[in-house]
């Protein structure tokens, strides 16, 4: 459905895209995830053929989105960042006409706006002006916009920014069902919903592509996973010292509940230290309330790819 | 075709879904009924060569008025999209740069017209009223509208690359405001300058709006002021289109 190859977008001051490369198949779930500024936002603008590349090149569905780009566009479902929308019009009204636009002719204006309405759950503020609308509302008239031509490929540009975290459970489930159905391309910085939604992952790091992978391969792959969790009554004993000469632990965090010590341990990845820490406390009479491992998540991976720039 | 058309539509809707339409069409028909009457007061008991349609469409109120209407009209064309962002869903649309700006620049056109009708009506209620006649036939009828429309679409193209050029509204106002009084004044001031070659006072008086208007209004339809009208339409038009692929293409 995508394929991009050796995409670069350079502008004066900065290269915004350094020669990247992927591909997106039909039928898939794809997170695009990177820091603020990484190249995410152009990378889809080019995509949606907003922006053309500096080199490289970009097709959707076998359309080059510079040279074919209305075909291209009309293949592409886009949700802009920020939801830039009519604010005097009314919701209803400006759907109609954003079909229209797209090439949706005579009765399946009516039904397909009907259709959007019903899936974003618009009903209520149909025939509202978008200037009075809450933010919430306004991105599902957005990504009503997006689908209302029914495009095989959606490209959401930070679904979810600014949702309270009801909304951005609507907006996930929503873009579940959707990805029954449609090819979709998100980016976004909430990556619990990436890990929940996505079939792949994309990580983006200053123009170039760091990782590309399964969110469960990703998990795999990276050094500094997730933690242990150890909740103990030690007596006498110093439980952290102990603990740290444990092979596979890196470091403690103590903290104190009364009697009880709180080990926060940082492991190796791949590494299952509970059974050796359980042993320990065996055989130093120590009382354990909490033995528990935190797993790693995407964030960990996210931050270990991209923090070596981060001041 | 067709999208070019629902843009239109979607152009012309806008001016009466928002105040700025309004204030428009307030501030014209304020001006024409007020110059009509001030039209009147110059022709009452007075022997005069001119009718009524000429003296209304020839009056320091009329072009006053006429001059500061094509900023309000055009300022927001491109500028407000640009600075909202709805550039952007507007343009991963499936529609072509030239679909949006011919939208635009018709969609202004058409609402500009509509503001001018009543003006005409003023003048048949008037002749249905005292059974006198405006004017002599129906030529000087034409010639000013033809005029007005022509004119029109010159200032508008005028006002659509001002907006072109800026995300900012005033400044597109601003600039869109000199640039109709340049070519507004250029032949009127060299007209109104005595010392200068009757070679230059006769080009004044080729490039000089009032002198068409004047002209005109008398019902002396001449092609001349057309050509210079739609060429320069189509050279502002032409600007504003590259202008705004150009948007594009910037780093």
């Amino acid at each position: 459905m995508i394929q991009v190859q050796n995409l670069t977008k350079r502008y004066a001051s900065h290269t915004a895209v350094r020669d990247i490369s992927f591909e997106v198949a039909k039928g898939e779930i794809v997170g695009f995830l990177g820091p603020n500024g990484a190249g995410k936002s152009t990378t889809m603008r080019i995509l949606a053929s907003y922006l053309p590349a500096t080199s490289g090149s970009a097709t959707i569905a076998g359309y080059d989105v510079f040279d074919q780009s209305l075909e291209a566009r009309r293949r592409i479902g886009y949700m802009p960042e920020n939801v830039p929308l009519y604010m005097e019009m009314k919701a209803r009204e400006y759907l109609t006409y954003r079909a229209k636009l797209k090439g949706v002719r005579g009765r399946q204006v009516r039904k397909r706006v009907d259709v959007v309405t019903e899936l974003c759950n618009l009903h209520d503020v149909s025939s509202k002006l978008i200037g009075a609308l809450s933010k919430g509302y306004r991105q599902r008239v957005a990504l009503a916009d997006a689908m209302v031509h029914d495009p095989d490929l959606l490209i959401l540009d930070e679904p979810t920014i600014g949702l309270d975290p009801n909304q951005i459970r609507q907006v996930r489930d929503l873009i579940r069902k959707l990805g029954e159905h449609h090819t979709i391309l998100l980016s976004t910085h909430i990556l619990p919903e990436v890990e929940m939604t996505c079939s792949r992952v994309m990580i983006i790091n200053k123009g170039r592509i760091e990782a590309s992978d399964t969110p469960e391969q990703l998990l795999k792959t990276i050094r500094t996973a997730g933690g242990v969790r150890l909740e103990v009554k030690a007596g006498e004993g110093d439980p952290a010292n102990e603990v740290l000469k444990i092979d596979g632990v890196r470091d403690v965090n103590v903290s104190n509940d009364g009697d009880w010590k709180i080990l926060q341990l940082r492991i190796e990845a791949n590494s299952d230290v509970r059974e050796e820490i359980f042993r320990l406390a065996v055989d130093r009479n120590w009382t354990v309330r909490e033995l528990s491992r935190d797993r790693a998540t995407l964030e960990d991976v996210f931050v270990e790819l991209t923090q070596a720039d981060i001041i | 075709m067709s999208t070019f058309f629902i843009l239109l539509r979607r152009e012309v809707m806008g001016f009466f879904q928002s105040a700025l339409g309004y204030v428009v069409l307030f501030f014209l028909l304020l001006l024409t009924g007020f110059n009509f009457l001030y039209s009147l007061g110059i022709m009452n008991g007075q022997a005069l060569e001119v009718t009524l349609l000429e003296v209304f469409f020839n009056t320091a109120i009329f072009w006053i008025g006429y001059i500061l209407v094509f900023p309000l009209l055009t300022m927001r064309s491109f500028a407000e999209e640009f600075k909202m962002g709805t550039i952007e869903p507007l343009m991963t649309a499936p529609v072509t740069d030239l679909q949006v700006v011919a939208a635009k620049f018709f969609g202004i056109l058409i609402f500009y017209c509509i503001v001018w009708i009543p003006s005409f009506f003023y003048f048949r209620i008037f002749e249905s009223v005292t059974s006198e006649q405006v004017a002599v036939s129906a030529g000087p009828y034409i010639g000013s509208y033809l005029m007005l429309f022509m004119m029109g679409m010159f200032f508008i193209s005028v006002g659509c690359l001002a907006s072109v050029l800026t995300q900012n509204q005033i400044v597109a106002a601003v600039i869109s405001l000199f640039a109709v009084l340049i070519f507004f004044c250029f032949g009127y001031l060299l007209f109104m300058t005595v010392n200068i070659t009757s070679g230059l006072q006769e080009m004044a008086s080729y490039v000089s709006t009032v002198e068409h208007m004047a002209s005109f209004s008398r019902g002396l339809i001449d092609t001349r002021p057309m050509v210079y009208y739609l060429s320069g339409t189509a050279l502002m038009l032409f600007l504003t289109y590259t202008f705004f692929q150009a948007r594009r293409w910037k780093s």
